[in-house]
């Protein structure tokens, strides 16, 4: 119908329709956050949505510019706080090619266990809570109950469930306890059980696909121009997965699929994410059995802490010690700039450094995948209904820690 | 009415159906976060009292010494009126739901029903249609654009499911030949061949599937719970409602979800029929005791059913719910009367 038809037949009726503003948060249950989307409403469908950011201003960019590169690997916690350990490599790896240090093998195959065991937890939450805005609650708290046990392992590993800052430039804060092999290997074990109960409840649920399928689409050459990365981008039947596409770290040691949906609809957003789960299952199940030996820090004292050992008892371990740690001294990058990004589970988490050799940076860039991937929310929602606007927002992942940096 | 003695039963009756039904939404209250706990893989509350069971009633204290709140621009006294409005038919509804055959006490003979209407079903009907005044009046009074959408949606709702409602017992109605629910019951106490029970479920399995469908559309439960929805509207209709106001209104939830239980185990499980045991040799005051019992719990079936569904499916759209009730569900229901008419007919 086009436009001069509905007006006259709205003239016909006689009926002094309004449209209806809506402010969608910045204080309400679905936006998992403080995310606050103004939406113009006719009756329950969604004419117009304008999603606004700024409730969760961090300054973390610009704290970059004080806090040295291995300080600042405390905020990048707090980027995107389901994932925090792939913002800390992400950061770390920046930083290295910055450096121009190649850390050992054994810290690249940690820290990819690490990855990929926080994608896990990232895409658990994100199924879960994407499904429990459609009304079922008990998804949510299976995967909770199996992010929980991930959580454990993590505090083991770093000592905090969510900040965990693991990583330092050159290598790690410590080796991985044995322990934690053994809890991944439980784990890996128990997943599977978790998600298939999970697909028995949604797969071939009525309701559930009717909430998912054809909501929020978009194509693939729309969701390039709109700059979406991950799973939202890979939904909609573009294969871009930098592990695949320029490979880093050593992502080319094991064998995974990047799955790729068809449609670029909520329910294809939940599918991809689903199956990701179980590649990263299969590329940790790898690095366990190929985990080299050796240390996973480098053995240079200038750019890693010495033990607290050798900082007690020998001379040169103090002044390494306080060659690091000491305000105006500190390990100083080459001058020069760069861009560096990993597949983080959002999409493509990027850090640009522009460094003029001082012990901070210059200029600190984050490329926060959920800000982009918000962007095309309006573009997915116009047109929809009211109950898509939560369906399409769980099924983005947007965290509001990532909007303001 | 003069007999001052029938004036004394069915005031305890009254009052007796009163006590249960508040009894009984405050132990499906219990059970229902409880079950839940069960499916979700977690305890549920369970501290206060033994297994949890006092839990409602501090809740309830709580809610009692809450502050109340009236939103600055609401209608103060149709926001006070609306949980009343909306907790008065759910008890109403109950008053003529046949909760076991004649017992006889001290020589009366003593109908278990609080009033047989000649009209019973047309009386639960019109009863049940009152409730959504109070929800769509709450939420107009709230001056909340939430609320106000649960309202919507609310209204919207129980008027399209309402006619699946009322056309897929037509079928029962004209089997039966009459609108009581006693004569409904006691026409379901015969057995098909001997061993089958002649319980409606048996005789109209579409009626009832349809029944169950639109009977959850107009509890507000989930899958069909639209008006609350707390992922989209935060809470709905009574998003702005706090302390005894909000509690009348779970109560009021609650209360109709016992009721529409009751009313499924009425016209389609046989009432408080008890297959199998009426030859058997124990008197009658017994007999009619289990059937009492057997009601309890083919109700309390149907309430666990009701909390067994929410705890597993998402929530419907409200265009999805739009469809299925008018392009689905209604002309199944009509197609079920024409069926059972042209069987009644030829039979």
């Amino acid at each position: 119908m086009t436009n001069t038809e509905a007006e006259n037949k709205k003239n016909s009726l006689d009926l002094d329709t309004e449209r209806v503003n809506l402010n969608f948060g910045p204080q309400h249950p679905a936006t998992h956050g403080t995310l606050h989307i103004e939406m113009e409403l006719e009756g329950e469908t969604v004419v117009k949505a304008i999603p606004h950011i700024g409730y969760l201003h961090t300054g973390f960019e610009k704290l970059g510019e004080h806090l040295s590169y291995n300080q600042w690997i405390t905020l990048s916690d707090r980027l995107n706080y389901l994932s925090p350990l792939c913002n800390n490599i992400g950061f770390a790896r920046a930083c290295e090619k910055l450096f121009d240090i190649e850390v050992t093998k054994k810290c690249e195959y940690v820290r990819i266990l690490l990855y990929e065991l926080t994608r896990i937890a990232d895409h658990l939450v994100c199924v879960g809570t994407a499904v429990m805005d459609l009304g079922a609650m008990t998804v949510f708290l299976y995967f909770f109950e199996a992010r929980e046990i991930l959580y454990e392992l993590f505090a083991l590993a770093t000592g905090a469930r969510l900040t965990t800052s693991y990583t330092r430039i050159g290598g790690m804060m410590r080796e991985l306890p044995d322990e934690f092999y053994d809890g991944v290997k439980k784990f890996m074990a128990d997943l599977p059980k978790v998600m298939n109960e999970v697909e028995t409840l949604l797969n071939r649920n009525k309701i559930f696909i009717e909430r998912t399928r054809d909501v929020g689409v978009i194509d693939g050459e729309t969701a390039i121009n709109y700059g979406l990365t991950g799973p939202c981008l890979r939904a909609s039947g573009v294969s871009w997965d930098l592990r695949k596409n320029s490979p880093y770290s050593c992502y080319e040691d094991f064998d995974f699929d990047v799955p790729v949906g068809e449609r670029g609809d909520v329910y294809d957003r939940y599918w991809v994410r689903m199956e990701e789960m179980r590649q990263s299952m299969r590329i940790v199940e790898q690095c366990m059995e190929k985990m080299p030996d050796g240390k996973v820090n480098l053995d240079d004292p200038k750019i890693i802490l010495p033990d607290k050992d050798q900082v007690y008892n020998s001379i040169e371990g103090l002044i390494h010690h306080f060659e690091i740690t000491m305000e105006n001294r500190g390990i100083k990058p080459p001058v020069g700039e760069i861009y560096d990004a990993t597949e983080c589970p959002n999409g493509e988490l990027g850090f640009y450094i522009v460094s003029t050799g001082e012990r901070n940076a210059y200029r600190l860039r984050v490329r926060p995948p959920s800000l982009i991937n918000y962007q095309a929310f309006p573009y997915m929602l116009e047109g929809g209904m009211l109950s898509d606007s939560v369906a399409i927002l769980g099924s983005l992942n947007v965290i509001a820690g990532e909007l303001d940096r | 009415m003069s007999d001052p003695i029938l004036i004394i039963i069915e005031i305890s009756k009254i009052a007796m159906v009163f006590g249960v039904l508040l009894l009984g939404a405050y132990l499906v209250i219990i059970a229902e976060r409880r079950l839940a706990g069960f499916i979700q893989d977690r305890l549920g509350p369970n501290r206060v009292g033994p297994q949890g069971l006092l839990q409602t009633a501090a809740d309830g204290l709580k809610l009692f010494m809450k502050e109340e709140i009236f939103p600055a621009k609401a209608d103060k006294v149709v926001f006070l009126m609306a949980p009343a409005i909306l907790l008065i038919p759910a008890f109403m509804m109950f008053g003529v739901i046949p909760f076991g055959d004649k017992i006889v006490i001290f020589g009366r003979e003593i109908a278990l029903q609080v009033a047989n209407l000649d009209f019973g079903i047309i009386y639960i009907f019109a009863i049940a249609s009152l409730g959504v005044y109070g929800i769509v009046l709450g939420a107009w009074a709230s001056n909340n654009k939430y609320a106000f959408f649960g309202g919507l949606r609310a209204s919207a709702q129980m008027i399209s499911y309402e006619l699946t409602l009322g056309i897929s017992v037509v079928g029962i109605i004209l089997v039966a030949g009459s609108l009581k629910l006693p004569d409904i019951v006691m026409q379901q106490t015969e057995m098909i061949f001997g061993i089958i029970p002649r319980w409606n479920v048996f005789v109209h399995p579409l009626a009832f599937i349809l029944f169950m469908i639109a009977a959850f559309a107009e509890t507000n439960r989930l899958p069909f719970d639209l008006a609350e929805c707390e992922q989209e509207l935060v809470a709905g209709y009574h998003s702005e409602y706090t302390a005894m106001k909000f509690a009348l209104f779970l109560f009021a939830e609650y209360i109709a979800l016992i009721t529409s239980s009751a009313l499924i185990v009425t016209l389609f499980f046989g009432g408080w029929h008890l297959p199998y045991i009426e030859n058997l040799p124990i008197s009658d005051f017994v007999l009619q005791l289990l059937q009492i019992l057997s009601f309890v719990l083919k109700t309390s079936f149907f309430v666990v059913t009701y909390i067994w569904v929410r705890w597993t499916l998402p929530r419907f759209k409200y265009n999805q719910l739009m469809n299925l009730g008018w392009k689905v569900l209604l002309p199944l229901a009509i197609f079920n009367v024409l069926i059972t008419g042209i069987l009644t007919a030829v039979f």
